[in-house]
């Protein structure tokens, strides 16, 4: 048993540096997709809800393996780590959109008229008045996003890279122990989740107005 | 009506609000209304929920534009059509000049008083933080709200809140000043101290177009009252003749009901 720990302890980095970069790329990919469906333009906002139908609107596996497995059908060449964070960066990039998108419409209407009317510029107004309330606003619904992602790195054993639900089962045909080696991956989860957890609720506490 | 015809010749109206409509589908709120305010002159408008006032109000900074009609502000039509940016470029400098303050306040909660006060003046104007400081104390002092410079929204009354919100209007040094409603969603007992400052700011000769409920308060402040009733203007003259001596059946049992609900 002891032998295995080193291996599920590098299994956890790779979780969690997959974790972070997937929750790199989701808040930018959020951040183009919410402000895609707000934007004045109606093609961007079509473009911006399409991405969110889409990409909530399928598995993540399904989208994992056609990145990995039919990119390279279309000249996309990625190694398996590439694709994890990309696909699931996109796939939660979609759910992030719509979290910012309620964030930013949940602002008191009166607040944009109230900086309208002293002649702040629409870009003013969201930089300096509205955004910084739902940025306040929308710590807590991201990090559920982000627990769930967390969870959905799972999926990417999948496509054989090596986090810790690959090492879970690799080291099943050497022990015969599943119940022990999935436990062993399960409390890990948790302590990632827990961790990010208490750092999102720290974030939520400093961020909030007085 | 001749009167009037006069005084216009003598002086070219300060805001100019011409034959306004404003509908929403088939539901016209504003029915060809005309408006003129002389520089200095405080005008105030009275009428029953949904007649319109507010639109009116609001459709002066082009806050709820006008489907006809036009609003002038001295030599500057506001209410232009343009390509969006041309648009969005005149109306930001226009809206400079006129002030607003909103019955829920609408102060930013996530900046301090002297955060509200400054935002704007630092943005549009370029002012360093000193001289925007230096602003802010000046116009918080006058409206009675220094000492409370750095505390958030949230840890001030109604009525302070709405003074603080006539202080971040004032700082941009606007040449009219609109109030909507200003006082209808304050404490009885916190109406005043706003009152007072309105009452302050009309004996500096700041043009002032004023919504409001507070049949009193208009009377002793305004130079013009107008009553508003379905999207016309029913009648409008000076506060002694409209509160004493109206001659429209629709202002004298407006004004009934009101007064009777007012001192009951």
């Amino acid at each position: 048993m002891q032998r295995v720990f080193p291996f599920f302890l590098e299994a956890a980095w790779i979780t969690v540096l997959l974790s972070v970069l997937t929750t790199i790329l989701g808040l930018i990919f959020g951040a183009i997709g919410a402000s895609a469906r707000m934007s004045r333009f109606a093609l961007f906002r079509f473009l911006g809800a399409a991405y969110v139908s889409v990409f909530r609107g399928t598995p993540a596996l399904i989208q994992l393996f056609i990145l990995y497995f039919g990119g390279p059908q279309i000249g996309i060449q990625l190694d398996a780590f590439q694709a994890a964070v990309i696909g699931l960066g996109i796939n939660a990039g979609a759910y992030m959109a719509e979290t910012m998108r309620g964030a930013i419409i949940a602002i008191d209407k009166g607040q944009i008229e109230a900086a309208r009317t002293v002649g702040l510029s629409r870009f003013q107004t969201m930089r300096y008045v509205v955004l910084p309330q739902a940025m306040r606003l929308m710590i807590r619904p991201l990090g559920v996003n982000i627990n769930a992602m967390i969870k959905a790195t799972a999926l990417v054993a999948a496509i054989s890279v090596v986090e810790l639900t690959y090492t879970a089962q690799r080291f099943i045909g050497s022990t015969y122990k599943p119940f022990e080696m999935f436990l062993i991956a399960g409390v890990l989860y948790m302590i990632i989740i827990y961790i990010t957890g208490q750092a999102v609720s720290w974030l939520d506490r400093k961020a909030r107005i007085n | 009506m001749k009167d009037e015809g006069d005084h216009m010749t003598d002086q070219k109206p300060f805001v100019d609000i011409r034959h306004a409509q404003k509908s929403y589908g088939t539901l016209e709120v504003l029915k060809d209304i005309n408006l003129q305010v002389q520089k200095g002159q405080i005008v105030a408008i009275i009428g029953p929920s949904g007649s319109g006032k507010s639109t009116l109000l609001r459709a002066i900074n082009d806050l709820d534009p006008l489907t006809g009609g036009e609003v002038w502000l001295e030599d500057k039509q506001i209410n232009k059509n343009l390509p969006h940016r041309q648009y969005e470029k005149h109306i930001n400098l226009v809206r400079q000049e006129i002030g607003m303050v909103f019955q829920h306040f609408n102060l930013f909660p996530h900046l301090t008083v002297r955060g509200n006060v400054t935002l704007a003046p630092k943005m549009l104007k370029g002012l360093s933080d000193v001289e925007a400081n230096t602003l802010a104390e000046a116009q918080l002092d006058k409206v009675g709200m220094l000492e409370r410079i750095d505390y958030y929204p949230s840890q001030l009354s109604g009525g302070q809140k709405q003074r603080v919100a006539i202080a971040r209007a004032l700082a941009m040094n606007p040449k009219v000043m609109l109030f909507d409603e200003a006082t209808s969603a304050l404490d009885p007992e916190l109406v005043e101290e706003v009152n007072l400052v309105m009452k302050k700011l009309a004996e500096e000769h700041m043009t002032m177009i004023i919504v409001t409920h507070e049949m009193s308060f208009a009377e002793s402040v305004c130079d013009r009252v107008l009553f508003m009733d379905q999207g016309v203007v029913v009648e409008e003259g000076p506060p002694e003749v409209m509160f004493r001596n109206p001659t429209s059946d629709r202002t004298k049992e407006f004004l009934r009901k009101h007064l009777a609900g007012q001192h009951p």
